[in-house]
């Protein structure tokens, strides 16, 4: 049951993201007939499976969504600006209600009551229908929700369909697929929907039921011959629609009494050819805008979905390990054959090298299972565009683009909170109200634009607002106020930008709703590289502000520098790296108690002796013999470390120390060399933040180390 | 099998691992043991208690491994290849003990442990959930939770 309910969720989200996509096309303009299907779709099949799970609340909303897209559909309503705004905040609701649903909370009922009045209120604009209550009362038979279908109005398409002297019987010819039962769907079940739908004889047609001895028993093979006399209002669409949820499992035809069904032979499997026409290829490229080929658009996805599975995280996971462990081994393989004597290795080289690429291959494309499109991430942030932009009471449209682009899962996760908090500073303190932006002779609807692209090994992820630009005046005068620079100071206008990103800085004025609540783009700062990430501000201003953030593609391995200090070997990550000095380079200072400086661009900057910060010594090593890496931590501080030897640059796999032990302070994780060995994994923040005296002088005593930890 | 139900205690058949440590023997249940190694070099731990003897890479995951022989109040092993490490797995952790040798693996009666007795210091009371004796040799029952660094107590 719980299998079943994970299920229904995961397609929740697949169908939301469908309808969030088709709203999107709907609203600048791209939108079709099939658009407005597949959103209808989306809602419908959410609506199916909420009642299977008796989600009351979910389905009644749902079911008035359903109605309205059924109007825009049948052309009774046109999806003006006003519908497609009430649509998305529907969406929206319909979204929390699935993850109220989802963690088995409920939503408060008021909250939704005014979208669903709206919803009621726009759906209602074309006459009630007696069609519509009845259908509304077959909420029992909630997997087969197709009855509720409003059907009102649709009589002069039905005239336009068949002949003008519209047929008193339609007669549908009926086969199921083995896969229709094996999904579960019952041909009576289908049989009682249409039986709403009018007068109803059906008829087996037995005649191609084999004796179970001759055949596969297995493959159930009668077909059904089905008269119906529709009642008014029933259309051949309606008809379908009970079908709906074996589209694509049965062969179905349907025809007016005045064709003999066995007649039309090509048996149309219900609009599958054509629906796998757009090749699934043709996948949106990067760099190219959201609407591609809206028309293609859904059906791809559905095509799409066909040839992907579902699997368990922890399952992909596991691989990813395993596959590094085989990197591992044939790095370690590799060592021992080095220092085997030089003889006839020829061949095994060759094999070896083979091995090599292979196993990189592999664990590239292992680690490709894990990235993701930054679509669902997109189209979180286009809900936060229009909460925003209604609560500052801007006009504001996102537009994204590279919506393709894919990113490790863990990233995408971890990119909401950043991305939100600059989309709102970007709606709030960017945009410019709708009168100003009318003077300075711009759209009054502003545009946020997110734009992923990969660059470099990089995920590039860019921010743009079409607002005002920073006000750096202000900024540089904010600054002086809180103390944060002199008024003597000679700023250039990227010094002043990046005042933005120190902790404690907000231009708003007043504390609004939105942004500006302390937190401010520090935080979203200390985010981004807590993801190894790097973030950029370039602001023109009139014409807006654009933040960039790089970030690694996987979160799972680092890019960092192996150095050897007092006998062991540490990774200092190149991320916080600025400067490496040799030994003799340097212009180092001894203040008093061994403390130890370095005379840096006219600033001192504090030495910290790695291996005794980490109790691998007591006091300093010989500093004439080491080298030093110059790093600078979030906070803007450096700091100087010393250490013995500095070996290489590499990428190492990142592996936890909490999952087996705990955290130590001033390292960050461990990982393994090529010969099997461990080495720790040096946290530079930590480091600069270290009392450079404590650690060098206190070699741990057992009551501080050993029995500290159950804190 | 044994009509024991009148006892306070229920009979639990257990499999314990026996290993030596300082020539004592001791033993903790086989549920709790993954495998057993022989001893590999280690990365040694800042600010790590002294009985931590490092971590170890143990197929691609990284394990601390614990001197059994400190932590109970013995001296501190230097390591050699003789020594052998028990990997175990503690609730969701894994760790690695570093013992002298591995001698034996039997099945006991939980029922028939012993307690330790009163006269014990802080840390036995600790470490010792009882002692099982087996032909003339008393086993002690090491409590694996308890020995690990952040099961430990101040007092230790």
């Amino acid at each position: 049951m719980n299998d079943l309910n994970d299920m229904f969720f995961q397609e929740c989200d697949d169908l939301l993201e469908g309808l969030s996509s088709g709203l999107d096309d709907l609203e600048n303009g791209s939108g079709d007939e099939e658009t407005v299907n597949s959103m209808f779709r989306a809602v419908h099949s959410i609506k199916g499976g909420a009642g299977a799970f008796g989600l009351d609340q979910l389905v009644g909303f749902a079911h008035a969504m359903e109605n309205v897209l059924d109007d825009v559909r049948a052309g009774r309503l046109t999806a003006d600006e006003n519908i497609v705004a009430l649509l998305f905040t529907a969406s929206d609701h319909l979204s929390d209600l699935v993850d109220a649903a989802r963690n088995g909370s409920d939503v408060p009922q008021g909250q939704g009551a005014s979208i669903l009045s709206d919803l009621k209120l726009a759906s209602g604009v074309t006459d009630g229908d007696p069609a519509t209550e009845a259908a509304g009362a077959k909420e029992e038979l909630p997997a087969f929700e197709p009855l509720t279908l409003t059907v009102d109005g649709a009589l002069p398409e039905l005239d336009e369909l068949l002949s003008p002297a519209a047929p008193e019987v339609t007669v549908i010819t009926f086969r199921a697929t083995p896969q229709l039962y094996a999904n579960g769907h019952d041909p009576a079940l289908l049989f009682r929907g249409l039986e709403d739908l009018g007068n109803l004889t059906v008829e087996a047609d037995l005649s191609s039921i084999v004796p179970l001895r001759d055949a596969p028993w297995s493959t159930p093979s009668p077909s059904w011959k089905i008269r119906i006399v529709p009642d008014d209002s029933v259309d051949e669409a309606a008809i379908r629609d009970v079908f709906e949820f074996v589209d694509g499992l049965c062969e179905l035809e349907i025809s007016a009494e005045t064709a003999p069904p066995d007649n039309a032979v090509a048996a149309l499997v219900d609009g599958a050819p054509e629906a796998e026409g757009p090749s699934p290829s043709a996948g949106p490229g990067q760099g190219v805008l959201t609407v591609v080929d809206p028309a293609a658009g859904t059906r791809k996805t559905q095509a799409a979905r066909s040839s992907t599975i579902r699997v368990d995280l922890q399952r992909v996971d596991r691989l990813i390990n395993l596959v590094g462990e085989l990197v591992i081994a044939e790095a370690m393989l590799r060592q021992s054959m080095d220092e085997l004597p030089h003889s006839a290795n020829g061949r095994v080289d060759e094999a070896m090298n083979q091995f090599k690429q292979l196993s990189g291959a592999i664990q590239e494309s292992v680690m490709a299972i894990r990235a993701q499109p930054v679509r669902s991430l997109f189209q979180r942030m286009s809900r936060i565009v229009r909460e925003t932009s209604r609560e500052a009471g801007k006009s504001a449209r996102l537009v994204t683009i590279g919506d393709a682009t894919e990113v490790d899962k863990t990233v995408t996760e971890r990119l909401v909170e950043p991305l939100t908090h600059m989309i709102r500073n970007a709606i709030d303190h960017g945009l410019e109200v709708p009168e100003k932006r009318r003077a300075a002779g711009k759209d009054e609807r502003g545009t946020v634009t997110l734009e992923a692209a990969h660059r470099s090994g990089r995920v590039v992820i860019t921010l743009r607002d079409d607002g005002a630009g920073i006000d750096r005046a202000r900024v540089r005068q904010i600054a002086e106020e809180k103390g944060m620079i002199r008024l003597e100071d000679d700023l250039t206008d990227p010094d002043i930008d990046n005042l933005l990103f120190r902790p404690g800085f907000s231009t708003a004025s007043e504390v609004s709703n939105l942004s500006g609540r302390g937190v401010g783009m520090d935080v979203v700062r200390n985010e981004i590289q807590a993801l190894g990430g790097r973030v950029s501000l370039q602001s023109e201003p009139g014409n807006g502000t654009s933040v960039t953030i790089s970030l690694p593609l996987t979160l799972a391995v680092l890019e960092g520098m192996l150095v050897r200090v007092a006998d062991q070997s540490l990774i200092v990550p190149t991320l916080p790296l600025r400067e490496m000095l040799q030994p003799g380079q340097a212009r180092i200072h001894t203040l008093c108690d061994g403390d130890r400086v370095l005379a840096l661009d006219n600033e001192l900057v504090p030495i910290t002796d790695l291996g005794a910060a980490l109790g691998y010594r007591d006091g300093a090593g010989c500093i004439e013999q080491q080298s030093l890496l110059l790093i600078e931590g979030d906070s803007g501080r450096r700091s100087a470390l010393t250490v013995d030897a500095i070996a290489e640059q590499r990428e190492v796999v990142i592996k936890g120390l909490e999952q087996n032990y705990q955290s130590i302070p001033g390292i960050a994780a461990a990982t393994i060399l090529g010969d099997g060995k461990i080495a720790l994994i040096v946290d530079t923040d930590q480091m600069i933040a270290l009392p450079v005296k404590s650690g060098a002088a206190d070699r741990p005593a057992p009551n501080v180390t050993g029995d500290a930890f159950h804190a | 099998m044994h009509d024991n139900d009148m006892d306070t205690k229920s009979t639990r058949r257990v499999e314990i691992v026996c290993f030596t440590v300082e020539e004592q023997d001791f033993c903790i249940e086989i549920s709790h043991v993954l495998e057993i190694r022989g001893w590999t070099s280690t990365t040694t731990l800042p600010h790590a208690p002294e009985f931590v003897v490092g971590m170890m890479n143990l197929r691609g995951t990284v394990l601390p491994v614990v001197d059994l022989s400190l932590r109970l109040g013995f001296g501190k092993t230097e390591p050699g290849e003789r020594h052998v490490i028990i990997i175990a797995q503690i609730d969701e952790k894994v760790v690695g003990f570093l013992v002298d040798g591995v001698s034996d693996i039997i099945t006991v009666d939980e029922a028939e442990m012993q307690v330790a007795p009163d006269v014990s210091s802080a840390r036995t009371q600790a470490f010792l959930r009882g002692v099982h004796s087996v032909d003339d040799k008393l086993v002690r029952a090491i409590d694996v939770r308890e020995v690990l660094p952040q099961a430990a107590r101040p007092d230790a």
